[in-house]
This record gives structure tokens, sequence and C-alpha cells, in this order.
């Protein structure tokens, strides 16, 4: 076992973990945090995405051991205080969202996406690679396909997203 | 009897959905989701081949790894009665009967080590010939007693031989759809402790009353013994709706470490061979019609495959027999039986498949008339249900084409297929029609008066993300007469009154009802003004218009389809639905439901297959990377409609199911709309860019 610390929505939470565990089995078996889903654990469906130092990671693809020290994210750390994340509201407003399951790693792809878009990452539906993108709604389909939605709400997303980018 | 609900206060608001706060923040605890002292956990073992024997089981290396508290095989687990369902019955035998079979478990205190000790146990297997290719004249080939749920698997009207010989117009066509798992995202999982004074499972399941009742009944406990908690679940789709094989075989690991929660959650590689699927199906259909398009004979033929173990026989051809008028038609359903995992309910199972061939050869039919494929189906409405012969309770079918295409933009439409183009890309429309079924089931409801107008609403309903526990707090105010606010509902759990699964879009009506029916009865009690602890329970009565009317909801799907010409790559533009499904209790959420079923015929109609090789009998898009479900780039920009449809037969609130009927028909609409941009028929799904290269 190994002793590590995870910075956690704020929380400072020390831990030993076996060099084997993920960092999604990390947050959801050893500290109790529910934000982040297992829905494929290989880097397919996005459930578990979290931000780890602000970026978005697949957190069934990283090993805890190699965040020791990180700052970890969740879609429960993403709004200030009690109150929810402008996206949080706009998913609740435009319905964009059914089971709820993925909804988390949605999110959290969500503020990652917007903040890339907003460094001047291109995506492969970029016309222009080299102009600050346009997060139109093919841009924004495009860099929200790592994350997957069975129910089939992803036209709700997309305009809960829009609305906030804009 | 319970009375129509007329006061309409809550019931048809835009509402936030109930959960929506806790699931925004991840906070909504899905099965898994426990995390009490002490939990120990599970790693299913799969069988290696498709039919077999276990010769021999090593688990010497996996009981040396640090942590591992047991291994458990057919050589060590508990007897399963003989009656139980065989896809239930693991670990009972050596005999293997599926590639993927559940073989065995490993039970450890880490997930890591159960992991790595799974990994190290040895399973000799003396292999058997298989048989997993389901083909249209298979020599194994019966027609079936019943099909799902009960339905005649055979029906016959009228000379339909005689009738297409002299029809002006005829279609004779097969259709081929591959099999198809539900993949809801989240994936079945258990948390279960067993202990002397009962056993309490955290089960991912449409239906908690039917999973204690199975669980009972296969470990011989009294049902009162034993607690299925389930307050959210992660989609099911129909996968969750009866209690699958890994629930078993986390109860028998729970039983070797009494009092310690066991958890199981299962991989996509262990759930796709053991949480069931979409049967593959090959529908051949036949129609015969006169001169100006009215159907004079209709045949839908359906051969499906079935579970050597078990007998899953798909509804495939009955909506056929309900949809249009005709005076010859004749439906059959053939299985065949093969060492494949047994086939189950997935998202409107029957007309999913069926009416993507009906309204497939539909549009078939229109293009060889030189008929508008809506006209075509306006021409062949009934006056009553051909099925039946009974008066419809509503038929909103040619209000939806009617709406769709003003919506759409349908009029001025060139029929002529294969000569729009926009750059690279061919451009087509299609259209296709919808239907479902009003099942209402049998479930109890209680509800309790807290005093100061507020009452507590209890009922062992299941949300898997359709918005139950948003809509039935909505009927229940309105049953009531107070706030939406004023109702503390409790759904999730079998402490709770008994429910009928979260299945056959029939929550609502089934639930609805009951609420609506114990809400009056304490109202009629108490002269209107139940004092606090005043309560009543009370079951949801048959429909009483059973026999006299024939109930289902209908719509119109209408697609627009771009092909790119030189990668045979399809993608829908735009989509567009129009649906009467009654009163619509609540159009956000219900609005999410018809959405969600036309993203899923989305997937069916251009990407989603699953693949057995049968060389190895063995399903080769076993994960969500092989299998693609439709992603955010997949899909464009969807219009939802539907049109104000009152019934008062179907149920107290008027409403009709919404979680299924979305999916019906959306991939023909695709299907045509593919070959009206280039010319192409492809009468076998998904329609994958192989099938659309060459066009030039």
């Amino acid at each position: 076992m190994l002793d590590i610390t995870l910075t956690v929505d704020g929380v400072t939470r020390p831990l030993a973990v076996d060099p084997r565990t993920t960092l999604l089995d990390a947050l959801r078996e050893r500290l109790d945090v529910t934000a982040p889903k297992k829905g494929c654990d290989h880097g397919q469906c996005g459930a578990c995405t979290v931000l780890v130092d602000g970026r978005r990671v697949l957190s069934c693809l990283t090993l805890a051991v190699q965040q020791d020290g990180a700052q970890v994210t969740t879609a429960a750390g993403l709004g200030e205080g009690d109150g929810l994340h402008p996206l949080a509201e706009a998913f609740l407003d435009h319905d964009a969202l059914q089971c709820g399951y993925c909804t988390p790693g949605q999110l959290c792809s969500a503020v990652g996406m917007l903040d890339e878009a907003g460094r001047g990452h291109a995506s492969h539906a970029t016309a222009d690679v080299a102009a600050v993108p346009t997060l139109t709604d093919e841009e924004i389909r495009e860099r929200m396909s790592g994350n997957l939605c069975r129910c089939g709400a992803y036209a709700n997303i997309v305009s809960a997203i829009r609305e906030v980018a804009s | 009897m319970t009375d129509q609900l007329t006061r309409r206060a809550a019931v048809g608001e835009d509402r936030r959905r109930a959960d929506g706060r806790l699931k925004v923040l991840g906070q909504a605890r899905y099965a898994f989701e426990q995390l009490p002292a002490g939990a120990a956990y599970l790693v299913p073992l799969l069988a290696p081949v498709a039919r077999g024997r276990i010769t021999a089981i090593d688990a010497a290396a996996a009981l040396a790894v640090d942590g591992v508290l047991g291994v458990l095989t057919h050589e060590n687990a508990p007897a399963l009665p003989e009656h139980a369902r065989p896809p239930l019955r693991i670990l009972q035998s050596p005999d293997i009967t599926h590639r993927g079979q559940f073989v065995g478990g490993v039970l450890a205190d880490t997930p890591e080590a159960a992991a790595r000790a799974a990994g190290l146990v040895r399973v000799e297997v003396d292999a058997a010939a298989h048989d997993t290719a389901l083909a249209w004249d298979h020599p194994d080939a019966y027609v079936p007693d019943t099909v799902n749920p009960d339905y005649p698997a055979v029906t016959e009207d009228g000379d339909v031989d005689g009738a297409l010989a002299s029809a002006a117009h005829a279609v004779d066509v097969t259709y081929r759809t591959p099999m198809h798992h539900n993949h809801p995202m989240e994936p079945h999982t258990t948390v279960v402790t067993w202990s002397d004074a009962g056993v309490e499972l955290h089960e991912s399941t449409q239906h908690p009353h039917g999973v204690r009742a199975t669980v009972a009944e296969l470990f011989g406990l009294d049902p009162e013994t034993v607690r299925v908690v389930a307050p959210y679940v992660g989609g099911g789709f129909g996968g969750k709706g009866q209690l699958h094989a890994h629930a078993v075989l986390a109860c028998m690991a729970a039983q070797t470490v009494p009092g310690r929660p066991v958890k199981l959650a299962l991989t996509r590689r262990q759930l796709v061979p053991n949480a069931g699927h979409r049967t593959p199906t090959i529908q051949r259909v036949r129609l015969g019609a006169e001169a100006d398009g009215r159907l004079v004979a209709i045949e839908h033929d359906v051969a499906e495959h079935t579970s050597r173990i078990t007998e899953f026989a798909e509804q495939t051809a009955v909506a056929t027999r309900m949809m249009y008028a005709a005076g010859a038609r004749r439906t059959r359903h053939r299985l065949v039986a093969l060492d494949v995992p047994a086939p189950s309910w997935m998202r409107a199972p029957g007309e999913t498949p069926g009416m993507y061939a009906l309204e497939s050869a539909l549009d078939e039919l229109a293009c060889a008339a030189g008929i508008d494929p809506i006209e075509l189906r306006v021409r062949n409405e009934p006056e009553t249900d051909p099925s039946s012969g009974k008066p419809f309770s509503s038929r909103g079918l040619v209000a939806c084409l009617r709406e769709g295409a003003e919506r759409f933009g349908w009029a001025g439409r060139d029929p002529e297929p294969g000569v729009r183009r926009d750059g690279r890309w061919l451009v087509g429309s299609g259209v296709a029609a919808a239907t479902y079924p009003v099942y209402r089931q049998s479930a109890t409801a209680r509800v309790r008066a807290f005093g100061g107008g507020r009452f507590g609403v209890t009922i062992a309903a299941a949300d898997i993300g359709t918005g139950a526990w948003t809509v039935l707090a909505q009927i229940a105010a309105d049953a009531l007469g107070v706030a939406v606010e004023d109702i503390e509902l409790r759904i999730g759990d079998s402490a709770l009154p008994p429910a009928s699964v979260a299945g056959g879009s029939s929550g609502t009506t089934t639930w609805g009802t009951a609420i609506v029916t114990a809400a009056q009865k304490l109202l009629a009690e108490h002269d209107g003004d139940p004092p606090a602890g005043a309560e009543v329970t009370a079951d949801a009565p048959p429909n009483p218009h059973a026999d006299d009317v024939a109930m289902h909801a209908f719509g119109a799907h209408f697609a627009e389809v771009r092909v790119d010409s030189d990668t045979g790559e399809a993608r829908v533009a735009r989509m567009l639905g129009v649906f009467a499904a009654g009163r619509i209790v609540n159009p956000r959420t219900a609005r999410s439901q018809f959405m969600g079923g036309m993203t899923m015929g989305l997937g069916m109609a251009l990407h989603e297959a699953t693949i057995l090789d049968h060389r190895h009998g063995a399903i080769v898009t076993p994960d969500l990377a092989e299998y693609h479900v439709a992603s955010h780039a997949d899909v464009p920009a969807l219009e939802v409609h539907w049109i104000d449809e009152e019934d008062p037969y179907v149920n107290p609130m008027g409403s009709k199911g919404i979680g299924e009927i979305g999916i019906v028909g959306a991939a023909a609409a695709i299907g045509n709309a593919v070959h009206h941009a280039t010319g192409r028929r492809v009468r076998e799904l998904p329609i994958t860019p192989d099938k659309l290269l060459g066009l030039g």
C-alpha cells in the first residue's frame, strides 16, 4: 500500500492505496465519493470524467498513485458553496438527464471542454485550427463525444451547454 | 371504481425533474454506491466455450492470493430449485450452455485482489459442437405456443395468397436486424448482505418486488425477509426488468460470508452474455395493394432466436396485426433455439424490430405504387382494430402524420430517389409510423395524511430515468387536491407496497392508477379532509374498458438523412417526431422520453449491432468500444411534438405510456430517408458505410 493525498472538491483526503487502484476506485470505493460513475471502466463511456488540476480526465484510466497531490474536482464540487454550477442549473432547465448516471461525467466534461475551447484548442470539427474556435453545436457535439448517454439526452445536453457557453 | 382525475393543476405542468438536483451533483446513490464496513468484492468467471462441459477447475493459485475469501464453482455452490428459470440456475452442473455464462466467482477483500485472483483460476473444458447462427431455413425452426408476453404466435385472416396474387401492386421483401444490447450506462450491479435476520439487496433493477420474489423463491426464503432497495437506477431499457444471473451469483457468494456485504458490478464483457439482449430477426414482409394503394393483403413472417435452455419469443409481428386495414392478414413467428445467451426484453420488444420491417415495406410499396408514403398510410387507416374488431379508445396516427408533415416541411417533396446532391452528400427524407400498446399491470399504493394538507405517498415503483419521481408526485397532488410540494413520495424499495415492473411503458398507468385510487378512497372515507394519521392502501383496479376498446399510442417519425457518396457514411441531419399518447403528465420529462427513444432508434438504424463469431460462438462486440451506441456527434437537434389527445379509457390520468414508442419506427424513417437520398434500399441493419459504397 502506498500513502497518497488527494484533494477532492476542496477537501484534503489522505489515504493508502493498492498501486493497482484506479483514481475512480479510490474515489468511489475508498473515499465514498459517488459523483464519478463507473460505466465501463475502460475509458469508453466518459461516466467517470473528473477534473484533475482543471483538466478533464477519465478517472478509470489513471491510477490513484499517479495523482498523488492532485486537485480533483467532481460534479459535486463544481458549484460555489451550496449553489449549483450554471451548467448544472441549465441541465435541470433543459432536462439534459434522465437516469442521471452519465450526468456528473457530462457536466465535468462540459466544464473542461468550455475551458479548452476558451484557450483556443481545436477539435476535429474546427475548420480553421489557427483561429479561436466558435462553439457551434457541431463543435459542442464533437468535443462532448467521449461522454455517452444511453437515455439519449444528447440534444438537451447540447442545448444546455450552448446556453451557458453563450 | 376509480374516477377520472378531473383536477389538472399539477398534471400537465412543465416541471424540473424531482431527483435532478441530486443527480447533477452525483449524490443520488445507485445500487453499487454503498460503502459499508467490511464489504467484499466479487468477480465472476465466464465460460470459455459456447457449449461443453467443465472437466476441471484449478483455483489453488487464486486462493493463494492475499485477501481472497473464496472461489465459488459448481463444485461448492448451493443447490437451486429444479423449477427455477434455467438462465438463473447457474453453477448447478459442469454443463456450459453459452459462451460467457457464469461458471464461478472469486470473492476477496478488495476489488484489485478479486480481479487478480479471477485471472488465475484455470477452467478446463471439453468443448462440444455448438450452433449460434440464425437462418431463415434453419432445420430446427419451430413455432412457439405464444410470443411475449402472451400473444398467439400465428394469426391468419382471409386469403392472403389469393389477395397477393391479384394485387395491383405487390411487395415481397426480407429485412434483417442484428442482435442488440440494452447497455444502460449503469451496468448491472448488486450489493447483497446475507444474514440470519434476512437478505438485503441494493440492486440495479426496474422491479424491486420482482427481484424480491425471485430471490426468495431461488433460495427458499420467506419474501418478507428479503428487501430490495433501488431508489435510483442508471437506465434499464428492459435489461433490468427481470433478475439476471449476476444477482444469483452475488447471493451465493454472500451466503459464504454471512453478515458481510458482497459487492458485484458487471463489466461490459461480463454483462453482454448475461443480462439479456434483443434477438436478431429475419423478417419477410409481403404487401398487396389495389391501384390506389389500399392494402388487400399483409403478411409478416418472422424468424428469430432463443436460447437452447429457455424460450423467449420476441413479439416482432404483433404490431402488424393492428396497424393497417387489409382484408387478408397473416403473421407468424418461428424460433430457433441456439447456444446463445437468453434473449430478453429490450425497449419495445416486438414493436421495435417489427415496425422497422413493416414501415420500411410500406415505403417500398409507396415507391412501387407511386403514392406519397403519408397518403398511403392515411388510405389504409382502419376504422376499428383489425386484430380484435374493437374500436380504438383513440387513434392519433393520421393526426401525427399530418402535423409532422406540416412541421417537417413534407409538402412538395420530390419522391424521386437519389437526385438531391449537396456537394458530395446525397440528401433524402423519410417517414414512418409508430405505435405501442397501453398496458396496465397490478400495483398497490399507500396514501397517508400528515396533517396540514400534506400527504405521504408510497409505492415500490422504480425510476429508471423515466421521471417517476416527478410525475407520480404530480398525479398524487391532483388526486389529493394539493400542491406537488405537499406530497412526500417514496419509491424504489420492496419494503413499500408492491408495484409492477417499470416496463411495457406501463409504469405511470399502473402506479398512477394505484395512487389515484388510494387517494380517492382516503378522501372519500374522510369527507375530503383526512386527519393526520389517516391512511389508505389500495390496488390499481383492472381497466374496466379492457374488453371493449383497443388502446394504443401512435406516432410519426420524420428524418432527413445525408449520405456521403464517397465514403457511404449516412448521417441524420434532422429528425422530428409527433406522438399521440394521451395526456402528457409532464412535458419536460415526456419530451426526454420521446427524444431518448428516437435517439436509440437512430443508433439502431446506423450503428448498433452485436456480432457473433459463429466459429467460436463468441460475441466479438462485448463493450462500448465495439458496440457503438449513438454519441453526441451522431445526434442532431431533435424535434419532439405531441398532439392533444383526450382518452377517457386508458386510466384516470388519460395518459398513455411513452417510454418505448419513441424508438418504434424511428429506424424505418431513417432507412426510408437513406433510400430517398441514394436510391439504395438497405434491408439489413445497421446501415453502415459498407452497405452504401459505390454510390458515385
